[in-house]
């Protein structure tokens, strides 16, 4: 019983960067109908700024900072420079192109910083707390991670659902030409969405930086794992993708504990076609017709 | 004669086969001159266009992209690894039975593949690639795959009727080869004929299609495993060449290159997944060189080749969003209309892909598929 708690512990961490990764993809697609395969490799530029910052001799949060605020940058940029030209073009020219952004980010980091993996610090200890004389698998770090991620959700939400600013960005996803009739600056709000979800990424990526390592590979499974969650909620809903994140994280966390941490991956394919097949819309979402 | 003998050049079987064995006079004359080092490279060309073929068959004409055809190579190598180390197998068995291995992977990948498109298609069989190679390190598996380590493979031993001296090298180029030149023979035919048709036909429309009788997702599923056949057969190739079939010799990269090579190639166009194939081969190495004669790091030199595959598959497809073989049609298409017309412009670009009849058999195969990405103008 220990050992499920235990398991079900570490899902709920690790489900929390699943479920920001899956935030990142779910704000883009809801805006642009683009699935960012680059968002792995963005997240791990960003995740290097942020160790070159603590390889200088930075703090922990000067890194974090460092990391968010090139995450904002580089979705910007991204959307603005490669992104643009397929945004409303058929499918697999966008998948083709930020696959394409995958391998050139991927290359880039290693050919500055090599191809190595290096050891990240976490913020807080990685020591489980101790509760009623038992060891949980709940350290303050993870405390942490978990009220991180929580922290962007409230924020995200209430930017996009309180401020003038978030419903010019859902209407701009949501009605493009209407929005724009409007006086909507649409492609400005597009570029804003990039940013706000890269920003997003290169927080998971930070977070999850201590236990994966960082390296330019390291961080390939975290885009699966993303999209996996994501599609579990559905693609279109950032709640979806909160608990598809968290459903995915605990679902993960028992293949690993219980079969072999090596079938992780295969598990989450298990999990991706399985929704896939029974409910392609996401389990949360209400049963519609496919977009053709 | 010469007429009847022309006629019969219009042949599809005909011209294939000519081309074939042409290749294969080609392939000889360039093996047996070259030394052992560009043999070696011959023969991942070799083993690599046998997988992009594949890839651009699904992808081109079946429109169905897939990132997992990695993963089917590492399908066909292990399965290849294990007949020869366990049971000894003769070459030819191995590599057939590489090849239906990975075909029956492909069945049930395609079964799924099938009912998914664009991005859910490509996200799922990313995860196929990432986490296929995971299981060689699964512990119960560890014994069976090698673990990390891989397994390795005996080199296959040339027959003694080439003489005792004969190269390794080129024999691994001869058997590499072979499978290549046959790879693309079996699917130019394929593709000329009603299956390459129908393929194209559910591509670019599927209720069309369906309503023209014709079963789609079967069809699909066809597709799959016919590519996945290939990428199987080119593992089975990669085993033998590289004599180690090993979780570190399919990433997700490799994958990926298979992308790039089909859209620098031409999506569909099976000369195009030999000039791809040649790429993915020869790039590495001109960094590399490039590299060490300008002194450049060892680090930028080992990511060179990515970073130029991934350039060139965003400037591609932002360039030419139809891909580079409808991009050179318009090119050619304008210049033409540069030119003092003669008459009405005929053959308008993207006009190419109209049923042809199976006995219209004078079209060049490579432009088949072309313009494939542009046709699918559905959100």
């Amino acid at each position: 019983m220990v050992r499920f708690i235990n398991l079900t512990l570490a899902g709920i961490t690790s489900g929390a960067v699943f479920a920001a990764v899956a935030l990142a993809l779910v704000l883009i697609w809801r805006a642009t109908r683009v699935v960012n395969f680059a968002q792995g490799a963005m997240l791990m530029i960003t995740t290097f700024i942020a160790w070159s910052v603590i390889d200088a001799g930075g703090s922990y949060w000067l890194a974090l900072g460092a990391a968010l605020a090139s995450g904002l940058v580089l979705g910007a940029v991204v959307e603005r420079v490669v992104v643009r030209p397929v945004e409303n073009k058929p499918h697999l020219n966008a998948v083709i192109v930020t696959l394409g952004l995958f391998v050139v980010l991927q290359a880039a980091a290693g050919m500055i910083w090599g191809d190595t993996p290096h050891s990240y610090p976490p913020a807080f200890t990685i020591r489980g707390l101790s509760v009623a004389g038992t060891w949980l698998l709940l350290s303050p770090f993870d405390l942490f991670v978990i009220g991180a991620v929580a922290a962007v959700m409230v924020a995200l939400t209430l930017l996009f659902v309180r401020t003038d600013l978030g419903l010019k960005l859902r209407a701009a996803a949501f009605a493009p030409e209407i929005a724009r009739l409007q006086g909507v600056r649409v492609g400005r709000m597009l570029t804003l969405g990039w940013a706000l979800a890269a920003l997003v990424g290169s927080l998971a990526g930070v977070l999850v930086a201590p236990s994966v390592f960082v390296g330019p590979t390291q961080f390939d499974a975290m885009l699966v794992f993303g999209f996996t969650a994501a599609v579990i909620g559905g693609l279109d809903s950032p709640a979806g993708a909160v608990v598809g994140g968290l459903l995915l994280g605990c679902a993960l966390s028992y293949v690993s504990g219980y079969v072999s941490s090596d079938l992780v991956t295969m598990g989450a394919l298990a999990a991706l076609i399985t929704v896939l097949m029974v409910r392609p819309n996401g389990l949360f979402a209400a049963s519609g017709g496919r977009r053709v | 004669m010469s007429i009847d003998s022309r006629a019969l050049f219009r042949l599809t079987l005909v011209r294939h086969t000519c081309g074939a064995v042409a290749a294969i006079a080609v392939l000889y004359v360039l093996t047996t001159t070259a030394g052992p080092y560009r043999d070696l490279q011959i023969a991942q060309a070799a083993y690599l266009t046998c997988a992009v073929a594949g890839l651009t068959v699904l992808t081109g004409l079946g429109g169905q992209i897939s990132l997992g055809h990695g993963a089917f190579m590492a399908v066909g190598a292990y399965t290849a690894a294990l007949l020869i180390i366990h049971q000894g197998w003769p070459l030819a068995a191995v590599l057939a039975a590489a090849t239906g291995a990975t075909a029956l992977t492909g069945a049930v990948v395609g079964a799924v593949a099938a009912r998914l498109e664009g991005p859910y298609l490509a996200g799922a069989t990313l995860a196929f690639a990432i986490g296929l190679p995971g299981l060689a390190n699964y512990e119960p598996l560890i014994d069976l795959l090698g673990g990390q380590n891989g397994l390795a493979v005996p080199p296959p031993v040339p027959p003694a009727g080439l003489g005792a001296a004969f190269p390794l090298e080129r024999w691994q180029a001869w058997i590499a080869c072979l499978g290549a030149v046959l790879t693309l023979f079996l699917l130019a035919n394929l593709t000329r004929g009603r299956f390459g048709r129908t393929l194209r036909a559910g591509r670019d429309d599927e209720i069309a299609a369906a309503l023209a009788g014709l079963r789609v997702a079967r069809l699909r599923i066809v597709a799959t495993v016919v590519s996945a056949a290939c990428a199987g057969l080119a593992g089975g190739l990669l085993a033998l060449v590289a004599t180690l079939a090993a979780p570190g010799a399919f990433p997700l990269a490799l994958s990926l290159q298979l992308i790039a090579a089909i859209i620098i190639g031409g999506l569909g166009s099976l000369a195009g997944a030999v000039w791809g194939a040649l790429i993915l081969v020869f790039v590495p190495t001109w960094a590399s060189d490039a590299a060490s004669t300008s002194g450049l790091s060892h680090n930028i030199a080992s990511n060179l080749p990515l970073a130029i595959y991934g350039l060139v598959l965003i400037a591609v497809t932002l360039a030419f969003p139809r891909g580079l073989q409808g991009g050179l049609r318009d090119l050619g298409g304008a210049l033409r209309r540069r030119l003092p017309p003669p008459r009405l412009p005929t053959n308008p670009p993207g006009g190419a892909d109209e049923a042809t009849t199976d006995d219209a058999g004078a079209r060049p195969d490579d432009r088949g598929g072309a313009g494939g990405r542009g046709e699918r103008v559905r959100r």
